[in-house]
């Protein structure tokens, strides 16, 4: 089953009266269900503005965009917002938790803009979403008392709780550190192997390395679409990144005894 | 979104910036609470004076001369005697929706009671003048029919007069003269108090009428005529019949201009109501425009929150909210602060009335309508006021908004 199928996408930005900027020239590609596809570029490559079509928050110019059967072209902005409520789980870089909120809270938010009554617990929901990313001890906490990878976590149980056809990250890994970032990446990892389509935009080849394909781009077209047979696991990274921690701490300590 | 969920979110907000949220809400507590203190103590005192005014008695209509017209000339209220004692006795004879009537005949001069003496007015009346004006004696007795016809010189004195006279004596019995004539009390009256337009009351002698216009006046012309309705019901129908006998006693010409005045106690509250309407309207003011400059703030303030909210309206937007979600979200907060400020308003507003009304030894009314109305009124400020910025908030790009830093 294709979750997304893009057909000559092409997205032309007019600055002023006769200068036109043309970020995507011509985009085909089709991701099925269950795949785990990194898309890379450089900036100016016009990997934002494909990230803001596929997650619905930006029109195209021209070609056709069918997300989970539906053709997003046609749909008017009160649509759309549905689309992004049902289809589509959003982790966005950095910080993108509402402050002053808990973690429970801040999941459960998309639910709450659910006008399809489609769950009737909200609560129990969110608490399960975060329960899937490993956060169960931390859900009445607000964001200023999470780590970075914990809050990142928060972003992706949110991204899941309303069960999307797809999870949009962008640069969900920007703000972290390189265990921290492989922490997140096995979550992404995990879901994945649960079933969830995932599209990961991102800049670092290392974190890339993790989905199971990579589109790159470059000015606006395709520069190359291949699959990852070998892709890295990140939870065997995380263990010797962990080890490798330890073992830096260790040498320190022992140093220090020695001294 | 809930409605539960939207009104948490709109406290949270408030509460995070509580010092700036007091500020904002400032001109709309002062607005609101200054309506509140002063449209009770207005109602509190106006609710006095009404008590006063009932307090002249009982369906009261007073007749007065007219004023008299030469070639075109007014010459003012009471200027020309038209009521005369056979005007008295054709209403006596005459109406049928009066159930007491009696002329006041107006004199004054120095009273003297052995080596103290005193200026008051004197006042011929009948002897039901005390029930049409609900009075009452605290010794002796009133003028009796007797009195009236026989034109005896008894005299009735007034609190005042009775004290300014034998001060703690009695003086029933005793001989007073006023100007060179002999008259014997016979009676005290109840104290009266203050009359509306703050003369005593009780600085008065009444005499049978009788005796005052015969012996003190002109022996014709009677200044003012007290009557009583059978009924409240029946005061305006009293008012045409004493109207019809008037003026065919004065034989006017259905063309002219009544020649004779009638009050009664509905026409003194209606003035009184006129007065405190005007008062109202402009209390209506001063709240209009410290409730105008109470929303500008919230207006402001809203349009703040907005701008450091961006990047949570983006999230929203994102993650499916609508336009009209974020409308909503950003009114209820605009609309909460401004009842809050409404609400803490009300209560300064009414504890402050309280306090002035204490000082002034006054009671104050709280209208519930009033309470409620600046309640909703400040409700709508805040609709008023934060729909501008809650639109703003709708129409964000939620790319830009996502972006913004």
């Amino acid at each position: 089953m294709k979750t997304i199928e893009l057909k000559g996408i092409k997205k032309v930005y007019q600055m002023g009266a006769d200068v036109e900027v043309h970020a995507l020239r011509g985009i085909d590609f089709t991701i099925e269900t269950g795949e785990f596809v990194a898309i890379m570029g450089a900036s100016g490559s016009g990997k934002s503005t494909l990230m803001n079509i596929i997650g619905c928050l930006d029109s195209v110019t021209a070609g056709d965009y069918f997300l989970d059967g539906v053709h997003v072209n046609d749909l008017d902005k009160l649509q759309l917002a549905g689309i992004r409520n049902h289809k589509i789980g959003f982790v966005f870089q950095g910080f993108n938790l509402l402050p002053r909120t808990t973690a429970l809270e801040n999941v459960e938010l998309p639910l709450l803009y659910d006008r399809r009554g489609r769950i009737k617990e909200p609560r129990k929901k969110a608490i399960e979403a975060l329960e899937r990313v490993g956060l169960g001890d931390r859900m009445d906490h607000e964001p200023n008392r999470l780590s970075g990878g914990q809050q990142q976590r928060v972003t992706i149980a949110r991204a899941l709780v309303n069960e999307p056809a797809l999870i949009l990250a962008d640069e969900p890994t920007g703000n972290l550190d390189t265990t921290t970032s492989v922490e997140v990446m096995t979550v992404f990892q995990q879901l994945n192997r649960e079933g969830i389509t995932i599209i990961l935009v991102t800049h670092e080849q290392d974190i890339a390395r993790y989905a199971g394909r990579i589109i790159r781009l470059r000015d606006g077209l395709i520069l190359k679409d291949e699959p990852i047979k070998d892709y890295r696991s990140a939870a065997d990274d995380l263990i010797e990144l962990r080890a490798a921690g330890e073992a830096l701490e260790h040498g320190e300590s022992r140093e220090a005894t020695v001294r | 979104m809930k409605w539960k969920n939207l009104i948490k979110v709109a406290f949270k907000s408030i509460m995070k910036n509580r010092m700036r949220s007091l500020l904002t809400v400032l001109g709309i507590i002062i607005g609101v609470g200054a309506v509140i203190a002063l449209v009770s103590i207005g109602q509190g005192a106006s609710a006095s004076i009404e008590k006063q005014i009932s307090g002249l008695g009982s369906n009261l209509i007073m007749i007065f001369p007219g004023h008299a017209r030469v070639g075109g000339v007014s010459f003012g209220a009471q200027s020309h005697r038209t009521i005369t004692l056979d005007d008295f006795k054709r209403l006596e004879k005459e109406t049928t929706l009066l159930k007491a009537m009696s002329p006041m005949v107006r004199s004054g001069g120095q009273v003297i009671a052995g080596d103290k003496n005193w200026a008051t007015s004197i006042n011929g009346v009948s002897p039901n003048y005390l029930e049409i004006r609900d009075w009452g004696l605290t010794k002796g007795e009133f003028v009796t029919a007797r009195d009236v016809l026989a034109r005896r010189k008894v005299a009735v004195l007034g609190k005042t007069v009775a004290a300014e006279l034998y001060g703690d004596a009695d003086p029933v019995g005793q001989r007073i003269r006023i100007g060179n004539i002999p008259f014997q009390v016979i009676g005290v009256l109840k104290e009266r108090g203050q009359g509306m337009g703050g003369q005593d009351q009780d600085d008065v002698i009444l005499a049978p009428y009788t005796t005052v216009l015969y012996r003190m006046s002109d022996g014709k012309n009677i200044n003012t005529i007290m009557a009583s309705a059978v009924s409240t019901e029946k005061m305006n129908a009293a008012y045409e019949e004493i109207r019809k006998v008037l003026r065919e006693s004065h034989k006017l010409l259905p063309g002219d201009d009544d020649d004779f005045n009638l009050r009664s106690q509905t026409d003194i509250i209606e003035t009184a109501a006129n007065v405190t309407g005007i008062m109202t309207m402009v209390l209506g003011a001063i709240a209009g425009v410290s409730l105008l400059v109470g929303g500008i703030g919230i207006m402001n303030i809203m349009l703040v929150s907005v701008t450091e909210r961006t990047r949570e309206i983006g999230i929203r937007l994102a993650i499916g909210a609508r336009g009209g979600d974020i409308l909503v979200q950003f009114l209820i907060e605009a609309v909460t602060l401004s009842l809050i400020g409404g609400v803490i308003g009300i209560l300064s507003g009414i504890g402050l009335g309280k306090m002035i009304a204490n000082l002034i030894n006054m009671s104050i009314i709280v209208n519930p309508v009033v309470v409620f109305g600046a309640f909703f009124f400040s409700g709508a400020v805040g609709i008023f006021f934060g729909f501008y910025p809650a639109m703003k908030a709708s129409k964000l790009n939620p790319i830009d908004a996502l972006h913004y830093e």
